[in-house]
């Protein structure tokens, strides 16, 4: 090994040409991450504006679904998430966070449904009406 | 007050003269005596022409192993503040009974027992974890500094200006008087119309942005800059807890920012998160901010746990019992402490099922506990154990957390909690488990790690006396607190009518005194081992036998931590490197790629403080300005492309002869 | 092992050094880890939307105020800035510096159409005197959609701020590392918008 090589700096970018971790996506699957997305989207305003299930909570219920498809759409196709990048360590990043995202949400409504349950009996519409 | 005109609303805010204290003879006399030492400090400094030295190898330095003793300093100061607040609540309360009302009025107490509390956990326990776990980390783990050197400076200095904030309440307005977590609607503009709450949010806002930062940068420290060979499962239990603690506050520390945020828009802006009209709902802060505390409990004590590892293990001549149901055990009460935030407030009114869900998952999060307490037993049968200083620390914590924690699951039982929900028995249980364990391990890391940064032990004498004055002055100051607890004597209350009570907070008081004794007999180890230095002088880098990477260095560490980065082997990589017969390399030294230092850090967080202030006092223009000017500085940090200098063959080849002669001299 | 792919020279003497130790850059990484962090404060503002959320105090319901073909137009305007971004970071790949900057600049566009279009919306609803303090169902819409705002508005002066890095430098490997950065929050910020017009907006109309 020379001594300029040895100088070299620890980030090995400098051998290797491009940032670690970085992963391009490719054309084809910026256009179909896209296009996936633009349906996932368009759907659900046409569900909600033109009312089209007629059923107030199926719609919400459908809507949902489509957020959390285009999500995972998302994630693949935009952010590049798979298993392998950062050896692992941005997957389970992303999974421990979820999971706790899914524990502060769930968790505060739960407890603060079960509160409001226990305080003075009020209708919905009253609470709405609260001054 | 007299009617202020406009121009000097605009330029000052809120801020006028009568907000500077001068009519409390108290305030007055501790400005004077912090004036004082302040000057002292000061001319001590440029007696010794010591500014540049200050400034460019400290202030600026990106040093991992610098910043982590800064980190410690700012503990060690700030642990004084917060040591005095609670001398003069424990003085207050032994003498305010009957017709007494004590020296403190309630609106001053009040501010005591608020900055006590966040002082304590923000700025003594937390840089005291972020500095033992930044000055460890990258040398246990063989790297030669942290992922983002320069981060780590600028998380540093947002910590500090956090803590300026806090400290400058006390001579410039007031600080917040509503407890430590500010709940509303207390601490909403209706009932705390004063500054004092927005001091409390902008400290804990801007020292938040550090901790943060600097919770990212040992992840991917820890992640990516092992030595090569050292596995996850070799990884030494401090870098372990470390990880989870890391993890712990990326995760819960985003609650904290977004609580306090709201917060501050219904101080600010008028909205109506935490009111009691339009819609708000107090409890929902209540909600939010303990899914951030109860993780920022475990922040605090999951490293602590692995100081205690490191400790048993070394001083017993022992492999740690048990490594990997340590492990699992730290990652399991990662992931539980985010499932047991409620307990906190079993009395706000959820109903059966839901405390008992949390009451239950507390029970549950206390056997992974246990299961460290015995792994620290076993490690000790059999053991050849040295009750050296920190050793003695670990054997206090343990009796002393045990019990700690055992009135931990007596709250967590809901029936039990609703009668002593916010009693003194509370406030006994925490400190049993802070001082005990936080306080204690500190301190067992401080006397550990101590020869490695300096190159001599501490002095064991004053060691002792420090130890003991902490153990018994704990436990006979805390005890009576359990007592009136369990009488049903509630917490935050600075004047008393039953007399009999008194006698209780008298003992507690005296006791006090003794901590404080414990705290002054510490100062004096320092003092005095630095004054003895030669004869406490360890020249091996290795004076306890230690097993983990950090002991294979010359100490203190030369500033790129390692000539060659070690390979790894085995858990206890460097006692396996010692055992196959580790020979120092003499020769053969290359350059090594270092970052530079850069005053960007402390810049950048001076303006954070400024903006702080001008937001806490309204300055419109300030604040907007200073703003600004922390955008302005960051970007143009960004086109500062060049961080990066050499440390060249010759001084590395300088410093590890040195080093080679020194060992030579020791026969080592 | 995986995580250090390490490039050192081994030295054959030694079983307990190498020779040079090269860790990989972590800065994709922790920029993941902020992301995640950022994540959880958006969870914490849906939070206090999904509990707050009915409590009109006698004030304005969603319905009363939500324009979804507006929100639609800035999902498409979202949308757009995601994929110009995409092409910016595929012509950053194949080392074209005129064509990255273009297309950056027209993601930087978008971004700017959809704080208009959102400060539109927010001046039209004060102006209707549904400000954000009039109940707590305003207060916490506006903070978390105000939130993701204030968020593309950093992303705006962040990506401006390497366009001049990249015009000055080139496609280095920093402004590469950073232009990837840029892409992750980019990216990321339209994820909480999916969050944010389905249950904000479209659940918000149902309700």
């Amino acid at each position: 090994m020379s001594a300029a090589d040895m100088i070299d700096t620890p980030h090995d970018d400098h051998v290797h040409g491009h940032p670690a971790g970085e992963t391009h996506g490719s054309f084809k699957g910026y256009m179909t991450g896209f296009l996936l997305s633009v349906v996932l989207t368009a759907i659900p305003f046409w569900l909600v504006m033109g009312d089209v299930l007629g059923s107030k909570p199926m719609t919400g219920f459908v809507v949902m679904g489509f957020a959390v498809v285009q999500i995972v759409v998302h994630m693949i196709y935009f952010l590049h998430m798979n298993t392998s990048a950062e050896g692992g360590w941005n997957m389970l990043a992303l999974i421990f966070t979820l999971v706790l995202v899914v524990i502060a949400l769930a968790g505060s409504l739960w407890v603060m449904h079960h509160m409001n349950g226990n305080m003075m009996p009020m209708s919905a519409h009253e609470m709405r009406n609260l001054p | 007050m007299q009617e202020r005109s406009d121009l000097m609303q605009a330029l000052f805010g809120r801020l006028t003269l009568d907000a500077i204290p001068y009519h409390e003879p108290i305030l007055v006399w501790t400005f004077v005596a912090a004036a004082a030492l302040g000057m002292a400090l000061l001319a001590y400094i440029q007696k010794k022409r010591a500014w540049g030295t200050l400034w460019n190898d400290w202030f600026c330095s990106i040093d991992h192993k610098k910043i982590g003793v800064m980190y410690m300093v700012l503990g060690i100061v700030m642990l004084l503040r917060g040591f005095a607040d609670a001398m003069m609540m424990r003085a207050q309360q032994a003498i305010a009974f009957g017709d007494a009302t004590g020296y403190l009025p309630p609106h001053h107490y009040d501010q005591i027992f608020t900055a006590h509390g966040v002082i304590m956990i923000f700025f003594v326990a937390m840089p005291f974890v972020t500095g033992l776990m930044n000055y460890v980390v990258p040398l246990q783990i063989g790297a030669r500094d942290v992922a983002f050197p320069f981060l780590n400076n600028f998380s540093f200095w947002m910590t500090t200006a956090g803590a300026v904030l806090v400290m400058l309440s006390l001579f410039v307005g007031e600080f917040a008087t509503t407890g430590w977590l500010a709940y509303p609607p207390l601490s909403s503009i209706a009932y705390s119309p004063g500054v004092g709450v927005d001091y409390y949010i902008w400290a804990l806002q801007i020292a938040g942005v550090g901790t943060l930062l600097s919770g990212v940068n040992l992840i991917v420290t820890i992640v990516k800059m092992r030595a090569p060979g050292m596995t996850l499962m070799k990884m030494p239990v401090f870098t372990w807890t470390a990880l989870c603690t890391n993890v712990l506050i990326v995760a819960a520390f985003p609650v904290l920012t977004a609580v306090l945020a709201l917060l501050s828009l219904d101080r600010y802006l008028g909205t109506a998160f935490f009111t009691n009209d339009f819609g708000g709902n107090a409890m929902m802060y209540v909600n939010l901010i303990w899914i951030w505390g109860h993780p920022e409990v475990y922040i605090l004590i999951l490293p602590i746990f692995g100081v205690f590892s490191e400790v048993v293990s070394t001083f017993c001549g022992k492999r740690l019992f048990g490594y990997a149901s340590m492990v699992y055990a730290t990652v399991v009460i990662t992931i539980l402490s985010y499932l047991v935030w409620l307990h906190h407030f079993f009395t706000m009114g959820s109903g059966a099922s839901v405390n008992s869900f949390f009451g239950i998952t507390t029970m549950i999060i206390s056997i992974p506990t246990g299961a460290k307490m015995f792994n620290w037993l076993f490690t000790m049968y059999r053991g050849r154990i040295r009750f050296e200083l920190p050793m003695l620390w670990t054997l206090g914590f343990m009796l002393t957390f045990v019990v700690g924690g055992m009135t931990g699951v007596l709250l967590a039982v809901p029936p039990a909690d609703f009668v002593l929900h916010n009693s003194l028995f509370l406030i006994a249980h925490f400190h049993n488990v802070i001082i005990g364990g936080v306080v204690f391990g500190v301190f067992a890391g401080i006397n550990y790690w101590f020869p490695k940064v300096a190159g001599f032990k501490l002095d064991e004498f004053w060691g002792k006396v420090s130890f003991w004055c902490w153990l018994v002055g704990f436990w006979v100051a805390f005890m009576p607190l359990y007592v009136l607890g369990l009488m049903g004597v509630t917490r935050r209350v600075s004047h008393f009518e039953d007399a009999s009570l008194q006698i209780w907070f008298q003992i507690a008081a005296v006791c006090a005194v003794l901590i404080g004794l414990g705290i002054l007999a510490f100062l004096v180890q320092i003092f005095v081992s630095i004054r003895r230095r030669e004869r406490l002088r360890d020249a091996t880098g290795d004076p306890w036998n230690g097993r983990t990477l950090e002991w294979s260095t010359a100490s203190p560490p030369p500033a790129y931590n390692f000539a060659f980065t070690p390979r790894v082997h085995e858990q206890d990589a460097w006692f396996d490197m010692k055992q196959r017969g580790y020979r120092r390399p003499v020769a053969g030294f290359v350059p090594i790629h270092m970052p530079k230092n850069t005053a960007a850090g402390i810049v950048l967080a001076g303006i954070s403080l400024v903006c702080g202030f001008a937001l806490i006092w309204h300055i419109g223009w300030l604040a907007a300005a200073s703003f600004v000017g922390l955008v302005a500085g960051a970007i143009a940090h960004t086109f500062n492309y060049d961080r990066d200098c050499h440390i060249p063959a010759e001084v590395v080849t300088r410093s590890e002869d040195r080093r080679t002669r020194q060992l030579a001299a020791t026969g080592a | 092992m995986t995580q250090l792919r390490t490039s050192l020279a081994l030295d054959a003497d030694s079983p307990f050094h190498v020779a040079e130790h090269h860790p990989e850059n972590g800065t994709m990484l922790g920029f993941w880890l902020y992301l995640m962090s950022d994540c959880l404060i958006f969870a914490v503002l849906f939070a206090m939307y999904s509990v707050l959320g009915g409590n009109y105090a006698a004030g304005p319901a969603p319905k009363d105020l939500f324009d979804l073909p507006l929100v639609a137009l800035n999902t498409g305007f979202l949308l757009l800035s995601s994929i110009t971004y995409g092409f910016a970071m595929l012509e950053m790949a194949r080392n074209r510096k005129q064509a990255t900057l273009a297309w950056l600049a027209v993601t930087g566009l978008f971004g700017a159409a959809f704080i208009f279009v959102e400060l539109y919306e927010f001046a039209h609803l004060i102006h209707e005197g549904a400000g954000p303090q009039r109940s707590a169902f305003l207060s916490s819409f506006f903070t978390l959609v105000g939130t993701h705002g204030l968020h593309v508005s950093f992303g705006i002066v962040w990506l401006t701020t390497l366009m001049v890095q990249v015009a000055q430098r080139g496609l280095t490997v920093e402004n590469r590392r950073r232009l990837s950065c840029l892409s992750l929050f980019w990216h990321f910020l339209d994820v909480i918008w999916i969050g944010v017009f389905t249950y904000v907006y479209l659940m918000g109309v149902l309700r």
